[in-house]
């Protein structure tokens, strides 16, 4: 593992030179660390490159850790993990991303997630993207997140990117199950001319689905965001997104929120709002003795918190 | 102590709002700066805070004179304003908030003294986000709180009625209570309402731009409560009062 690695991991998955419990560290395109536990089991893919984590029904308190990171310039790295979560186990997942290029070379990685929650399961998943290195490539990460919660199950979603990757595309799709329910918090901030587009797709299947979606996100310099989410209710359920944007400098937004109710009994609603910061924000905590630059800061960070 | 030196300001329309406007608050004192509606009360108060700059005119603290400061440059001379609606931050929580107020991180009996101050249960709240969730009463409580956090010599409430139900009402007369009673530095509240000025020291009515008249409470009280504009209490609200 090298010290760019390190440097990542501290950043993406609160790294303090190791992990408790069952991890898997992916370095550009290998695994060079990799532990299981008694109830969590991480076995390479037979057919693509990627993992198998089977958690074993009625697993609490665990935390699994499957962090990647790119450490230079010309590395296309595209993984496959499938996490099978057994009825009514309750754990973490953390899958953080680190992107670095000290070069003109493009450095990328790609994710592709699988969640299979059994029954009455409870995940809460922290994905974390950054991107860092001074060199001129293109830093990219590109998730696809896909999520079948079962009756019952639980899954909570918080994703961020705050700072350093220049392009990213984040699909994310789900289909929530009888009395299931699924839960995003998504954090995005784009500077300089950095790109950013989130794609939300979910189908509300069983009676008492629920899904709650809320993404800030904070476009700054001359950077660019689009923002879609589709919630289809096909049962009695309810579903909820809010699209929150601050826009600075000359950063722009396109939000398309979409609500489809194919059920009587579906109630969904979405809220969306898009502007720069409030005047009167500014304001108020400059009366407290910030100046204008450091209640921007506070806002932002605040905000995208 | 604050000295307003013929201080005049137009709106952008060139709608003249204040017409040289003098002003000595002393230290120490609960100063009510009252009037009609439209008579230029909350922009004085925003003038005050820098919010505002005077078209003409000079604004004195302890005899510096500071109107060609900034927000900020008032703020860190020891001018605190409250809103008369308060700024909601979405992600910002009141701890956050009130420790920003104060410029340091503050251990949870702190917060509690300050919350408690205003009626609030620090437990409850110190957690919660400063946005739409809060009500007219609990905003308004917590922007109090965040100006008794910074213990500046000077605090511009402007019409702190203003945004919340009577009962509400109520329990805030008696938070500005209980600040006349623990008074540091000065205290000038823009208000119409009959209760507050009660607990003056002193009372101005402004009215068409100008000072008509300032003196202590009792002097002044007649004489506005005779112009009209006072939010009177009506029957159901002095039974409230009365309970």
């Amino acid at each position: 593992m090298n010290e760019i690695t390190k440097t990542l991991l501290h950043l993406v998955s609160d790294w303090k030179g190791s992990f408790s419990g069952a991890y898997n560290i992916r370095e550009n395109g290998c695994s060079v660390a990799r532990q299981s536990s008694k109830n969590i089991l991480i076995d390479n893919k037979e057919d693509k490159p990627g993992l198998n984590i089977h958690i074993l029904p009625g697993t609490t308190g665990e935390t699994v850790s499957i962090p990647a990171c790119v450490t230079h310039g010309d590395v296309d790295d595209l993984v496959y993990n499938d996490f099978y979560v057994g009825t009514h186990a309750d754990v973490t997942i953390v899958a953080g991303c680190g992107v670095h290029t000290q070069t003109g070379e493009r450095a990328r990685h790609s994710g592709i997630h699988r969640f299979f929650l059994a029954p009455g399961s409870h995940v809460r998943y922290l994905e974390k993207h950054v991107g860092t290195g001074t060199g001129t490539g293109i830093r990219s990460i590109d998730p696809v997140t896909e999520i079948y919660l079962e009756e019952g199950a639980v899954l909570e979603m918080d994703t961020s990117q705050i700072g350093g990757v220049d392009r990213t595309l984040r699909k994310t799709k789900a289909v929530v199950g009888r009395g299931a329910r699924l839960t995003i918090r998504e954090h995005l901030l784009t500077q300089k001319e950095q790109t950013a587009d989130t794609q939300f797709e979910v189908e509300l299947n069983g009676e008492g689905a629920g899904a709650d979606i809320v993404s800030r996100s904070v476009a700054r310099d001359h950077s660019r965001q689009t923002y879609f989410s589709t919630i289809i209710g096909n049962a009695p359920c309810s579903g909820h997104s809010e699209c929150d944007a601050i826009i600075a400098e000359n950063g722009i937004v396109d939000a398309a929120p979409k609500l489809c109710a194919h059920h009587s009994d579906a109630a969904l609603i979405h809220e969306a709002a898009i502007g720069k910061i409030a005047g009167d924000q500014i304001i108020k905590l400059r009366t407290l003795g910030l100046t204008e630059e450091e209640a921007e800061e506070k806002i932002i960070r605040g905000f995208l918190s | 102590m604050l000295r307003l030196h013929n201080i005049t300001w137009n709106a952008p329309d060139g709608k003249e709002v204040l017409r040289g406007v003098n002003l000595v608050v002393p230290d120490g004192k609960l100063v009510v700066i009252t009037g009609p509606n439209g008579s230029g009360k909350t922009t004085l108060a925003k003038l005050i805070a820098g919010i505002e700059l005077p078209t003409s005119g000079h604004i004195l603290l302890n005899e510096e004179d500071i109107t060609g400061l900034d927000i900020t440059e008032r703020a860190k001379k020891g001018v605190s304003f409250a809103f008369q609606q308060p700024v909601r931050f979405k992600g910002i929580t009141v701890r956050e908030l009130i420790e920003t107020a104060s410029g340091n991180t503050l251990d949870s009996q702190q917060l509690c003294d300050i919350l408690g101050r205003v009626g609030l249960c620090a437990r409850d709240y110190i957690d919660r986000e400063v946005n739409a969730t809060l009500s007219g009463g609990e905003i308004k409580r917590i922007e109090i709180a965040t100006v008794l956090a910074r213990h500046t010599l000077l605090t511009v409430f402007d019409e702190p009625e203003a945004g919340i139900d009577l009962w509400s009402f109520k329990n805030l007369i008696g938070v500005f209570q209980d600040m006349r009673r623990n008074l540091h530095g000065t205290l000038v509240i823009i208000s119409h309402q009959e209760r507050i000025l009660r607990i003056a020291d002193e009372i101005v009515l402004l009215a068409d731009g100008v000072i008509q008249a300032a003196g202590n409470r009792d002097t002044m009280m007649d004489r506005v409560l005779s112009t009209g504009h006072l939010a009177a209490g009506c029957r159901k609200e002095e039974e409230i009062f009365d309970e």
